[in-house]
């Protein structure tokens, strides 16, 4: 037995069992064909009134249900539960993001084949749920007029691993003296060629937009 | 910080290998790209806490920091931008492909025993 120290090479993602495990919901949702939409953004930026609308909205053509991650209550539940039937919120204690694990868990008992979209609302953060898959087919971070368009370029991560950006509280820009097309500007130099749409959940300007959009995402998209 | 969580899958990704290879760990590297979404200061500190009480008290880490790495589509140069500047200096062409700075990566082990 040698005592001499060998280096071993291992070449291993630190989140390999998360990767895993993503992959594998992105497998089963795609055979289940749901569509599968996760939404990222800061605290307070209007995710879940932005699902309220969007979900009142579709419930009538499709079959839905929601994720709702946050530290601690219930109550973004049961916000999205007066929208559709099936909600679970993901109550995190102190963690600060969703992983796979926890998401493949709150699906326990639910009939995918039933689904026609889930959306999962991560916790509200701009930089710890960029770097875990959730195996979902798109993921859109919503940045609110009223947060200041710099925030791209402070948190350039969770913007570049997003698919899509919302700008959300789009009625407000004019009161918050919110630059659009330097906001625009921000997000484009740190994911060229996102597609980045505006919306009010409050007016409803752009819902219809977001909404068509979002329908138009495939179940085979990646 | 997420960087707790990271660290903890970290030391079930090393306590893995050093099963695999029948020894002790005397150092571990890691890669973590910038675009990973961890931070290495935060990492640093997360990992003193995580591995109390496990085997890898006396295991240290080595963190190499990745840059940004990217091959503009039109001129085909390589070249690393800033993560607030995705296009070629040259060229002015949008970032398309990244290739490097991306990585949560553990690369090696120093095994003794």
């Amino acid at each position: 037995m040698t005592t001499q120290p060998r280096m071993v090479e291992v070449r291993a993602r630190i989140l390999k069992e998360n990767d895993v495990l993503a992959r594998r919901l992105r497998e089963r949702f795609q055979r289940a064909g749901v569509r599968v939409i996760s939404f990222v953004s800061s605290p307070g930026s209007g995710k879940t009134t932005f699902l309220e609308k969007l979900m009142s909205r579709m419930a009538g053509r499709h079959r839905i249900a929601a994720l709702v991650g946050d530290l601690a209550t219930e109550n973004d539940a049961a916000r999205l539960a007066r929208t559709c039937t099936q909600v679970r919120q993901i109550t995190t204690g102190t963690i600060c993001h969703l992983d796979a694990k926890m998401v493949a868990g709150a699906l326990d008992g639910w009939q995918l084949d039933d689904l026609d979209f889930l959306f999962i609302e991560n916790v509200g953060n701009l930089v710890c749920p960029s770097s875990y898959d959730l195996g979902e087919q798109m993921r859109v971070v919503l940045l609110s007029a009223t947060e200041g368009e710099d925030k791209p370029l402070k948190y350039p991560t969770i913007f570049n691993t997003s698919d899509v950006a919302l700008i959300t509280k789009i009625d407000m820009a004019d009161a918050a003296e919110f630059d659009r097309e330097t906001a625009r500007r921000n997000i484009l130099s740190v994911r060229p060629g996102m597609r980045i749409l505006e919306v009010s959940a409050k007016t409803g300007a752009g819902m219809q937009e977001t909404e068509d959009f979002l329908e138009s995402v495939c179940v085979s998209d990646t | 910080m997420h960087e707790l969580s990271i660290a903890l899958s970290m030391i079930d990704r090393i306590e893995e290998e050093a099963i695999r290879h029948r020894g002790k760990v005397r150092s571990a590297q890691v890669k973590i790209g910038i675009l990973s979404g961890v931070d290495c200061e935060a990492l640093k500190f997360a990992w003193e806490i995580a591995r109390m009480g496990t085997d890898l008290e006396e295991t240290e880490l080595a963190i190499e920091k990745v840059a940004l790495l990217v091959r503009c589509s039109a001129c085909a140069k390589t070249y690393s931008p800033e993560i607030q500047a995705l296009f070629c200096p040259d060229c002015i062409t949008p970032v398309q492909d990244i290739l490097g700075g991306k990585e949560l990566e553990l690369v090696a082990l120093e095994i003794v025993g």
